[in-house]
């Protein structure tokens, strides 16, 4: 849940609103931030599940060092969805495994 | 071909320190941040730091870095490059760096590596599950990103990350905190932990995480006492009803860069694990690169910004920019502050560690 107020930094500033699409359903998020911040403002939590044995992954280290948070965006497979920043109308899609490119199958 | 007199990697708070005494000395200063903003993980930093007035003590982390932005913005001999990584050492003058979606080869007399430090991850059953991260990174979530990924926290490790982002965990309005020590006392400052328990939060020593688990994000942790060699005592396990898992067990140095150029390494579990040899002036077993902040080794931001402002002296009376008269009383000065930020119980084995180190390096500057 997004924190709106805070005693020191006041509040945020949510004017810049773009709607994305995650696995085919619309969202909200804040122009700008990562797209995991808008995936757990959402409630999403599960970024990718990996290769073998299908476990969940999200966020680990929230500054583009881990990898543990890469997601298909916009066709991309491997996107570091920490530090990358949200625009208007992207499409974000869980990873399974290693990912694949716009319109192949998974791997 | 970019020629510059010193190439600064990073620009978190060494490399930003680094920057202004380079450029306001006259180098021509290249600085490199693979980041969207500088500043590296100071603007996470809300809290009021420690030490004395010389050290900003009093001063909010975020504020310091606004400052240091702007003055790096205001001063002609510093060039920032963001969203750009310095991916390949050619040799130690020449570097590559993508920058603008294109490779440009850096020609530099020096380089300041500040490329800063990385979180430790502590396994455990259920460690991988969605919702178990870095203190830092949960840091990030609630102090850049303004989000809270959940609302009952369990912190592993009472070090200074673990006080500080627990607090500032529930300043984000998260509703409960339970923290756990493995050692059976608190590690970090008092006044932070003091500052929790006034919020209610329970401080448990002699006590680690099992497990967590939970259906695709963390729901449930089993916690157990643990006896002085952090082996669980049988029996005494419990369940907790938490959200959300950080892990606050350290950091290590982030030295690809480093390990490309070929310096030399030594095993220093107080700064982290591997940490590059370096000597008193900054400089590595190699000439002409130095290294600044938590790559030299795991420590805070004060001390970063000192060991950023020594190399760059350090760098600046290497090419002949200033006087040595100029530079040993700078070098003092800022040697004892350096030394105030390592006094205390709490910064005496940094102290160590750090002479441990400089004494190898001893050897490495007959050799050069």
């Amino acid at each position: 849940m997004r924190v709106i107020a805070h005693p020191i930094l006041g509040n945020i500033n949510q004017d810049n609103e773009v709607t994305v699409y995650v696995d085919g359903k619309e969202m909200r998020g804040i122009e700008g931030e990562p797209i995991a911040a808008m995936l757990a403002a959402n409630k999403i939590y599960t970024h990718r599940l990996t290769k073998k044995r299908h476990e969940p992954r999200g966020i680990f280290c929230a500054i583009g060092r881990c990898t543990d948070c890469v997601m298909i965006v916009d066709g991309i497979p491997n996107v570091r969805t920490c530090v990358t920043p949200l625009k208007e109308g992207m499409v974000i899609e869980t990873q399974h495994g290693v990912g694949h490119w716009g319109g192949e199958k998974s791997v | 071909m970019f020629e510059v007199d010193l190439l600064i990697v990073g620009a978190g708070p060494a490399g930003l320190c680094a920057a202004l005494e380079a450029g306001q000395e006259g180098l021509s200063v290249l600085l490199v941040d693979e980041n969207a903003k500088p500043g590296g993980q100071l603007f996470k930093q809300i809290h009021k730091f420690f030490g004395s007035e010389m050290h900003k003590a009093g001063t909010r982390g975020f504020r310091i870095g606004e400052n240091l932005v702007r003055e790096i913005a205001e001063c002609p001999n510093i060039t920032l490059w963001l969203n750009s990584v310095v991916f390949s050492a050619i040799d130690q003058n020449h570097f590559e760096v993508v920058h603008n979606c294109s490779v440009q080869v850096i020609n530099t007399k020096k380089v300041i590596v500040a490329t800063g430090a990385i979180e430790k991850g502590l396994v455990f059953p259920g460690w991988t599950l969605p919702g178990v991260m870095g203190a830092g990174a949960l840091q990030t979530m609630i102090n850049i990103n303004r989000v809270r990924p959940g609302n009952k926290l369990l912190m592993v490790g009472s070090g200074n990350v673990g006080l500080i982002v627990s607090y500032q965990f529930l300043q984000a309005g998260g509703e409960s905190v339970i923290l756990v020590e493995a050692a059976n006392r608190i590690g970090g400052y008092g006044v932070h932990a003091s500052k929790i328990r006034r919020y209610g939060t329970n401080i448990i020593t002699g006590c680690s995480v099992e497990s967590v688990s939970g259906n695709g994000k963390v729901e449930s942790a089993i916690l157990a006492k643990v006896d002085d060699k952090f082996q669980t005592i049988k029996g005494t396990q419990w369940e907790e009803k938490v959200d959300i898992v950080a892990i606050a067990a350290g950091l290590y140095p982030l030295m690809e860069l480093l390990r490309q150029l070929g310096c030399e390494f030594t095993m220093c579990p107080p700064l982290g694990g591997w940490v590059p040899v370096h000597d008193e002036r900054m400089e590595t077993s190699l000439n002409g690169i130095f290294i600044a902040g938590d790559v030299s080794g795991a420590e805070e931001a004060s001390t970063a910004m000192e060991e950023g402002r020594l190399a760059a002296w350090s760098v600046t009376y290497d090419l002949a920019k200033c006087t040595k008269n100029k530079y040993e009383s700078v070098r003092i000065d800022i040697t004892k502050r350096l030394e105030a930020l390592r006094s205390g119980p709490y910064g005496i084995a940094r102290k160590n560690a750090k002479d441990s180190i400089y004494a190898i390096a001893k050897n490495f500057s007959k050799l050069r």
